[in-house]
């Protein structure tokens, strides 16, 4: 029973991580319906600025992270502006095309500008204590993530839900066209959600850095697509379903390794992606709505 | 048979031309005028040239994005190998069965993922190459992480160049049957063709079938050229270069394919001294051609013996 | 005008390939006539193709490979060449895959390489040798350690033109399953890349020796490359009470691997390979997590030898102050063992480098002395070093 706790929070804080790379995935599919294959590679984008922010300009954790959400909040206004908007009304696989020439624009520009090998995230920048309580073991970064997930999840929601710009997010959403004669600027919504959903990408690697300590340019890859399966579990579109989704699936994952073989954890992770398209492929949260014509 | 009572002259041309290729390419493979680096590079062209034109069927003609031509790929290579290797039997018969292998594995992914919107089987073709990639990793019987080695070399260039033949051939067919056009008014509207009575699920299963039947031939074709497999060969890399091939020669475009296969194997020997470079510009032509040409550069436009029939038409006209 | 626009677009098109192919011809020629001129002088020059994982999947292998071959290159050049010939370096990138590799080692016989150094993986340099023993071109892998790299597995002969100067898979977990059993534990467990052939090479010759020696393995877990979140695992390895854990891969994931082992409670010693030794393993785990872990090495970057130390600060005066790894002292010794080859030859000949490989003896490279045997494989020193309050300390030197 202790072990099974232990590979909960094991699990959780492994989610975290899933979990906030898969709230930007959801917000930017809910808005434009488009799988921003380069999601993941932003994240490693903003690693690196948090990376470059520690060991170059001397500041702590918190500033580093404020300037790799900053930095990755502009690029992914670019990103948007430059590859997707040109592309808003041409077919879904030219859109889906162009998002992973960009996530490989990403990865390649920073193994062509930084090289290949990995950097160390410097551990005093983050110093690990664990705790101990009756046998199990919980570090403050596992308490770090978890809370950072869950507080910027909460943060979002009501931003979505009470906020003006929200609410004409929504509005987006569900209808641009409609959205637009009413009064709201679509261009400038989308914009918004690309730089918030940057953003939490952004956080996302910084706390890889932490968590993991070493951080490289591909390192985006394998998140994102797990993330986009968190989202996709939970419904994508769907905030507190991404969020759920990403917990679900580092738990899935853990007891995998912990109880099963760890040999197919990995496999596990798609297995239950195309589990999810066949039985309920609008996820757990998701309402089944017909296509509109 | 319809073909030859349209235009039997057509006809009788190309099957000359196609002969005057293979026979010359044998001559010089024959007497050894082409260098061992020619002959590989000319097999790795060809396997392109397979891939690309059935890639480009799902994703030019049909409208799905698939990632995960790779994974197909190594089904058909493993698959070939076991045949040749461990039951010793011959290779015609090893082919077929990595086309079947492949064809399968096409029809287990595809009927969870097809009835759902294209971004789905995006990201579930790529878990799944992911998936095939760590099954085999954890199989002992065929090496594991290692691969397998000392595959009999048994690809020559009249398999390969029949291959190619029997790829383009098939697939043209396809597109211009009946079939093909309730697969081309899928891509260009679901729901219309829907309402006009297509079972718009099975055709999307059977371009993914026939898509992936091919990867695994010339998975199967790769394996007992290059002498060597194992799971690392056969990753998302893989994919991505038979996607630029694509995107670049039009989707829904066979001849395109090919000319862009051909272009493509060139450039990425020309680029060999800037492996960085040439991913940033398969990225950037990616984006580029999406954004200023979303039906790739040649369009569902085929290179073929119409368009100059028609051009010495008007001239006479 | 739409139309026009199309016939445009397709004969821009087609200019671009027969451009893209002449140019592809122009190459094709060009790199002849370079060969015909060379073979007319081929006094003055030795070229080594360097066919190496410059990008894909083991790219960071192939580059440090690379910087430590082209720094032997720099220096023997430097030093007048060899038998008063330049080394011309001839560096292709196979981009982690083995049919590229095939097809590379072609286009560098058609360049007229005297031998070729690389690929750094097994399976890459596997493919490789078809093609160059065909044409009669050595091959010295700097780093292939699986073990039937050198023999040919279905016929057992030994492969007249292939070489490398590791250490193989067996040796390594033989010499730790060696060291476990020595020290008294009898329960081991192993947590291996099942991605990696070298990772699974050394987890097989771990549990073969330990077994044999009356141990027991009590779990074999596996993760693959690229991972970086191993606590349910190690967790579950916790379970079984093992003595010693055989933690055999790249520093890249053995790295966080061990502190989360640590901080997950696991404190009994840990041990791995040569994949161990990098820079970033200590600066990752933490001087304090890897106190009682070990690992089998050619060499350790923080060697006293003085052939080690000259060649530590070549390496950080010529690349940035980076710490040169065990790939890249193993690509500057594969270059070194083919220019002893070349002098003790008295010839630049493709045959004559390898007869002279073939009976190499008392080579002193960085990764220690070698002489190949029957089997082409080096007979070399192997080290077991101990990382003690954050330093590399060798604790055991297991002399061939």
């Amino acid at each position: 029973m202790l072990n099974f706790i232990q590979q909960l929070i094991n699990g959780l804080s492994l989610g975290a991580i899933y979990a906030l790379i898969a709230l930007g995935y959801t917000m930017v599919y809910g808005i434009i319906k488009l799988i921003n294959f380069a999601h993941g590679d932003i994240m490693m984008v903003g690693a690196y600025v948090g990376f470059f922010s520690i060991t170059l300009l001397g500041t702590n954790v918190w500033v580093a992270m404020l300037f790799a959400m900053l930095t990755c909040a502009v690029l992914g206004i670019i990103i948007e502006k430059v590859a997707y908007k040109p592309l808003r009304n041409s077919t879904r696989i030219a859109a889906l095309i162009t998002a992973i020439g960009v996530s490989f624009f990403l990865e390649y520009i920073m193994v062509f500008l930084l090289g290949a090998t990995q950097r160390v995230y410097p551990a005093d920048a983050f110093p690990t204590q664990t705790y101990h309580f009756s046998g199990l073991l919980m570090t403050n970064k596992d308490i770090f993530v978890i809370a950072s997930a869950v507080f910027l999840m909460i943060i979002l929601q009501l931003f979505i839900k009470k906020t003006r710009t929200g609410k004409a997010m929504r509005a987006v959403s569900l209808d641009q066209d409609a959205a637009s004669l009413m009064g709201i600027n679509v261009n400038h919504i989308i914009s918004v959600t690309f730089a918030i959903g940057s953003a939490l990408a952004a956080a996302a690697g910084v706390m890889y850095g932490v968590f993991y300590g070493t951080i490289n340019p591909l390192m985006g890859m394998v998140p994102g697509i797990k993330a986009f399966v968190a989202a996709v579990l939970g419904g994508i579109g769907i905030i507190p379903g991404a969020m759920a989704g990403g917990f679900l699936l580092g738990i899935l994952e853990t007891m995998v390794s912990g109880y099963g073989n760890s040999l197919f954890r990995d496999a596990a992770a798609y297995g239950v992606l195309i589990l999810i398209l066949l039985i309920k492929p609008t996820g757990l949260f998701g309402e089944k709505s017909g296509e509109k014509i | 048979m319809e073909l030859l009572k349209r235009n039997p002259a057509a006809l009788f041309l190309k099957i000359l031309i196609l002969a005057g290729i293979f026979s010359a390419i044998q001559y010089m493979i024959s007497f050894k005028i082409l260098s061992t680096y020619y002959q590989m590079t000319l097999t790795t062209l060809c396997l392109n040239i397979i891939l690309a034109v059935s890639l480009n069927l799902i994703n030019g003609f049909t409208g799905q994005l698939s990632l995960g031509h790779a994974g197909f790929m190594s089904i058909g290579a493993y698959v070939s190998v076991v045949f040749t290797q461990n039951l010793d039997a011959p290779f015609l018969l090893a082919l077929f069965m990595a086309c079947l292998g492949a064809a399968l594995a096409g029809l287990v992914i595809g009927i969870p993922t097809l009835r759902l919107r294209g971004d789905y089987l995006a990201i579930a073709t790529l878990g799944f190459g992911e998936i095939i990639r760590i099954i085999l990793y954890n199989i002992e019987a065929v090496g594991g992480a290692a691969g397998i080695t000392g595959i009999p070399k048994l690809t020559t260039w009249p398999w390969l160049f029949g291959s190619v033949v029997l790829t383009i051939l098939v697939i043209n067919n396809l597109t211009n049957s009946s079939y093909g056009r309730a697969i081309v008014s899928i891509r260009e509207d679901e729901v219309a063709s829907e309402l006009m009575g297509i079972n718009i699920v099975n055709y999307k299963i059977l371009a993914f079938i026939v898509g992936a039947m091919f990867a695994g031939l010339a998975g199967g074709l790769y394996a007992h050229f290059f002498y060597i497999i194992k799971p690392n060969t056969f990753g998302f890399m893989k994919s991505f270069d038979v996607l630029v091939m694509v995107v670049l020669g039009g989707l829904g475009s066979t001849s395109g394919a090919v000319i862009a296969a051909i272009f493509v194997t060139i450039l990425s020997t020309v680029l060999q001294s800037f492996p960085e470079l040439r991913m940033v510009l398969y990225a950037m032509v990616l984006i580029i051609v999406m954004i200023f040409r979303p039906q790739g550069l040649m369009g569902n436009k085929e290179l073929s013996f119409k368009i100059l029939r028609r051009k010495r038409g008007e001239a006479k006209k | 005008m739409k139309k026009s626009f199309k016939r445009k677009a397709i004969s821009l098109l087609t200019t671009a390939l027969l451009l893209g192919s002449l140019a592809g011809c122009g190459n094709g020629e060009t790199s002849t006539e370079d060969g015909g001129t060379n073979t007319a002088t081929s006094g003055e020059t030795i070229k080594i193709g360097l066919n190496m994982e410059l990008s894909g999947d083991t790219a960071s292998y192939g580059s440090n490979a690379r910087d430590g071959a082209m720094l032997a290159i720099n220096e023997l050049n430097a030093a007048g060449g060899v038998l008063g010939m330049q080394i011309e370096p001839i560096e292709r990138d196979n981009k982690s895959d083995a049919a590229e590799a095939a097809t590379l080692s072609a286009a560098l016989i058609g360049e007229e390489i005297a031998v070729q150094v690389g690929p750094l993986t097994s399976g890459c340099v596997n493919a490789s040798i078809p093609v160059l023993s065909e044409a009669g071109i050595p091959i010295v892998a700097p780093a292939a350690t699986a073990a039937n790299i050198t023999v040919d597995p279905d016929t057992n002969e030994v492969r007249p033109y292939v070489f490398r100067v590791c250490f193989i898979d067996p040796f390594q977990g033989t010499l730790m399953a060696q060291f476990a059993l020595d020290s008294g534990y009898t329960t081991a467990a192993i947590y291996k890349d099942t991605s990696s052939d070298y990772s699974q090479g050394l987890a097989e010759s771990f549990k073969t020796t330990f077994e044999a020696g009356g141990g027991t393995i009590v779990a074999e877990e596996g993760f693959t490359s690229g991972d970086r979140d191993f606590r349910a695992t190690l967790n579950k390895i916790k379970g079984t009470n093992p003595e010693f854990l055989y933690v055999p891969g790249y520093y890249q994931e053995v790295a966080p691997l061990i502190k989360q082992a640590r901080e997950a409670g696991i404190t009994i010693p840990m041990g791995g390979g040569d994949g161990w030794d990098s820079p970033d393993t200590l600066s990752v785990a933490g001087a304090d997590a890897l106190n009682n872990c070990f690992f089998t090495n050619h060499y350790s970057s923080e060697d006293a030898d003085e052939k080690v130390v000259a060649f530590v600060t070549a390496y950080k005066a010529a690349y940035n102050d980076k710490t040169p790894d065990a790939f890249a002292a193993l690509g500057y010794d594969a270059i070194m063992a083919v220019a002893s080859a070349i002098e003790s030859a008295g010839s630049a000949d493709p045959q004559a480098i390898t007869d002279a490989l073939a009976s190499l003896t008392d080579f002193e490279g960085v990764t220690g002395t070698m002489t190949m045997d029957e089997q082409h494989n080096p007979i070399k020193a192997g080290v077991i070093i101990e990382y003690v309050d954050g330093a590399q300390v060798m604790n055991t030197r297991i002399e061939p």
